[in-house]
């Protein structure tokens, strides 16, 4: 075994040497860009210092992402286990809080290169920056602490906090992780989103200017978007993971948990995603309420393709989550594929017209020939569907159906029992057809109106309505369930291979989406570091072309994954060693905890 | 060939005929650009296989004909058929290639912003004209002098002079195009015109005067109030 963990170490140690030194010439050729006065900016030669910053930058917001979204999963997971007593949520939530330790590093790891690349490369932005902000710099540093020490606390305690009061504390020291985790990312937030939408004042102490450059106009809608979204991005990871073991697994026992963890990343995916186009939307209408130039750069100027790309991506999200909902009806409650194969193809059919719908451009692309039949780049019929109007529309319909999916999901396999079963079934039935005429009705309505009451009262509404459908159908249905007949058992660990395949796709369509918005977010400055505040006045002051950049934007979705895939190997590899020694763990009780660093693999082949 | 399979290639053709040969000649319709239609086969596609692969039996019955066919797996007659698609495949890719690289003389595909971000000075701008009765007739009469010509009496994009520019002067009646806008857009577009577009709007093509040379700032905001009200459109606004 030894030898395993020696041949490891050492090829990882060579590989971290022959990466140090490609690295290394690299900053010798670092070069001042002025001989006179202060340095500005600094450059490096091939890849430049404006792309390295963008990956770096990039790949430490994923992991960030990741590291946030990851506790707040296993702290769920966790309370449903304490409360439910469900011991196979509590092994899920050790499994994925084992990943933090190594995830953790990675992200500080990545944070501290993007902040020497910074000072490095951009010193007048940076002295800047730290001007305004050193106030909230130190108490970014302070939280690390505090962060660094729960985390330990909570890891290498799971085992030892399993019992009565200790249990407690434990879900506590879970809070707090989640708590300091949530203040790591909007502190870092404020920072970001003031380069966007800078509040300045010249007079105040230093707490007080850099209080009012962090509560800048985007600054809330950036923490709750990326909250949301690190949600979703911990789900669909969690997801992916499964889905890979699932396609690896050798055994029943391995199949079943790892069929089981993907229905629950999945599902926690889903759960964030059907929030999250309405803090996108919040997010863009404070960006055009904040700064018109900005918001039509990023809605119908250059950057507005970035959306078409985005719906498709979306799109092939909300497609993938629910083709797993629909295979998982079909797979894991045998005898059901006929009774639910109906229902399904009128879902699918709804999904794609409204797909068709959000992928519509307002100008199409369109020959010269093409474009004077149309009688301009807007086609007089289908051009309508382009603006927000058609778009926010579909968006509340998409997540209408993909809670529906899940609804669905749920009662399969199950006879309802309750003698109001049938009034209750009417009324959700009811509650769904209206709000979805109510959504369209809005939205046709939307195209008469001001922009202002579209945005303000129209939009709103439909959000509103959208809750208030998925508040009142899932405790009408959770009623239902609590008496109804099980008439078909799940059964887990009979998915077919390509439910594994579509959780590894969820999980990229949200990292290429992550990479796609922080290119749109980021580009919307143009050529300011500091919106309307510091001009960059470096040879990088342009846009890239949005081929060039989806360049990187691949690049960073593939390390990403890479460095993912080395984190879970790298957690694992105890596991692995362990499950080879020997045999006597695999005759522990199900459900029982493993020992910190690695968990009782059952029947490792 | 199975039912399974037979459904998918009527669903895509029938799609293809709808896109092609119906939606255009619906009225108020026109020809939908191959951009579009490609998407639209595109998701057609992808909901014929999410349904065909739902379940094992589904599946079978949809990609089994296909994997036993090309896999040669007892398929009898249809052997030269499958040779058929061996040659015609490479064939068939080599056509795409030629055609994707000749040298054409048919101008390529557009893909124009139509909306460019204003320029900072112009973003912050109010209408400095009151929105009296008076001064949106006024408006309307500038705008009958100096844009009727182009985009229309009834303010549709139809003005006599309108058949002769490529792309078309915008209809402001449509509530996709004005509607959208904030006031001060619309001054800068008057004020700047086709030349004054920034690089982003890049090819450049409108024909639209620079009207600063000729026209008084305060006519301009009044020709944007008459605009708004001929149209029945409201401008973007905040509050």
């Amino acid at each position: 075994m030894s030898h395993v963990v020696d041949r490891h170490g050492a090829w990882l140690v060579s590989l971290l040497m022959v990466v140090g030194c490609m690295i290394l010439p690299a900053i010798g050729f670092a070069a001042d860009s002025t001989a006179a006065g202060p340095t500005e900016y600094r450059d490096i030669p091939y890849i430049g210092s404006r792309n390295l910053i963008w990956i770096v930058a990039q790949l430490h917001l994923l992991l960030a992402g990741f590291v946030l979204g990851v506790p707040i999963f296993a702290w769920l997971c966790e309370i449903i286990a304490w409360k439910g007593g469900e011991q196979r949520y509590d092994k899920l939530a050790k499994e994925f809080t084992k990943l933090l330790t190594s995830a953790y590093a990675t992200t500080a790891l990545f944070g501290g290169i993007l902040l020497f690349l910074l000072i490095v490369f951009y010193p007048k932005l940076m002295n800047y920056l730290t001007d305004i902000f050193f106030p909230s710099f130190l108490l970014y540093c302070l939280l690390f602490l505090f962060e660094t020490a729960t985390l330990y606390l909570y890891w290498y305690g799971w085992d030892a906090m399993q019992e009565g009061g200790k249990k407690t504390l434990h879900i506590f020291l879970g809070f707090l992780l989640n708590f300091f985790a949530i203040f790591i990312m909007i502190v870092p937030n404020a920072w970001a989103t003031f380069q966007s939408s800078p509040v300045v004042i010249s007079e105040g102490t230093a707490i007080e200017r850099a209080w009012a450059a962090t509560w800048n106009p985007t600054w809330w809608p950036i923490n709750i978007h990326r909250l949301i979204a690190n949600v979703v991005l911990g789900g669909y990871i969690c997801g992916a993971y499964a889905g890979v073991r699932y396609l690896a697994a050798k055994t029943a026992a391995d199949r079943e948990h790892y069929d089981w963890m993907g229905y629950v990343g999945n599902f926690i995916g889903v759960f964030g995603l059907l929030a999250l186009p309405f803090a996108g939307y919040w997010l863009m209408r404070e960006i055009y309420q904040y700064n018109q130039q900005m918001g039509i750069t990023l809605m119908g100027g250059f950057l507005s393709w970035l959306f078409i790309i985005q719906a498709m991506l979306i799109g092939v999200l909300f497609l993938g989550s629910n083709y797993y909902f629909w295979l998982g009806i079909t797979y894991r409650i045998p005898g059901s594929e006929n009774q639910y194969r109906k229902p399904i193809l009128w879902m699918l059919i709804s999904l794609l017209l409204c797909l068709a719908v959000w992928m519509t451009p307002h100008s199409l692309v369109a020959s010269i020939e093409e474009a004077q039949k149309m009688g301009g780049a807007h086609h007089p019929l289908l051009g309508v569907l382009g603006v927000m109007s058609a778009k926010m529309t579909v968006s509340n319909l998409m997540i209408l159906i993909t809670f529906m999916s899940f609804v669905m999901y749920w009662r399969a396999g199950k006879q309802d029992t309750a003698p109001w079963a049938r009034l209750a079934k009417a009324v959700m039935g009811a509650i769904l057809a209206l709000a979805s005429i109510a959504v369209i009705i809005l939205g046709v309505w939307g195209y008469f109106v001001p922009a202002i009451v579209r945005i303000n009262y129209f939009s709103t509404s439909q959000v509103a309505i959208v809750i208030f459908v998925i508040l009142t159908i899932t405790p009408l249905t959770a009623l239902l369930l609590k008496s109804a007949k099980t008439t078909t058992d799940m059964v887990w660990g009979r998915m077919p291979p390509r439910a594994g395949y579509a959780l590894v796709l969820n999980a990229v369509m949200v990292i290429l989406l992550m990479a796609l918005m922080g290119y749109a977010r980021s580009s919307s400055r143009v050529h300011w570091h500091i919106y309307g505040v510091m001009r960059d006045t470096s040879p990088y002051a342009y846009s890239p072309a949005l081929g060039s950049a989806s360049l990187i934007m691949v690049f960073c979705t593939f390390f990403f994954c890479l460095l993912v895939a080395f984190i879970f190997w790298v957690a694992t590899m105890g596991d692995k060693a362990k499950g080879v020694q020997g045999t006597v763990k695999q005759d522990l009780p199900h459900g029982i905890p493993a020992m910190a660093g690695g968990g009782p693999e059952r029947g490792e082949g | 060939m199975e039912r399974a399979l037979i459904r998918p290639i009527v669903i895509m053709g029938a799609m293809y005929a709808f896109l092609k040969f119906v939606l255009p000649n619906i009225p108020g319709s026109a020809e939908i650009p191959a951009s579009l239609i490609i998407l639209y086969l595109l998701l057609t596609l992808s909901g014929i296989i999410i349904f065909e692969t739902l379940s094992a039996e589904s599946k079978e019955a949809f990609w089994g004909p296909l994997q036993r066919f090309l896999t040669g797996d007892n398929i009898g007659r249809l052997q030269p058929l499958r040779y058929g698609i061996l040659v015609l495949f490479p064939v068939l890719v080599g056509w795409q290639t030629y055609h994707a690289t000749v040298p054409s003389d048919r101008p390529p595909a557009e893909n124009r912003v139509i909306h460019p971000a204003p320029p900072g000075e112009y973003t912050g701008l109010a209408n400095p004209v009151p929105k009296t009765p008076e001064n949106i007739m006024q408006g309307k009469g500038f705008y009958a002098a100096f844009c009727s010509p182009c985009h229309g009496a009834n303010f549709d994009g139809k003005g006599p002079a309108a058949r002769g520019y490529n792309p078309p002067p915008a209809n402001f009646a449509d509530p996709t195009t004005i509607a959208m806008l904030q006031e001060s857009y619309l001054f800068w577009r008057i004020k700047k015109g086709g030349v004054g577009l920034p690089i982003e709007g890049m090819p450049w093509k409108s024909a639209m005067p620079r009207w600063e040379l000729e026209l008084p700032d305060e006519w301009i905001w009044k020709i944007i109030m008459g605009e708004y009200d001929g149209a029945h459109q409201a401008p973007r606004t905040w509050e």
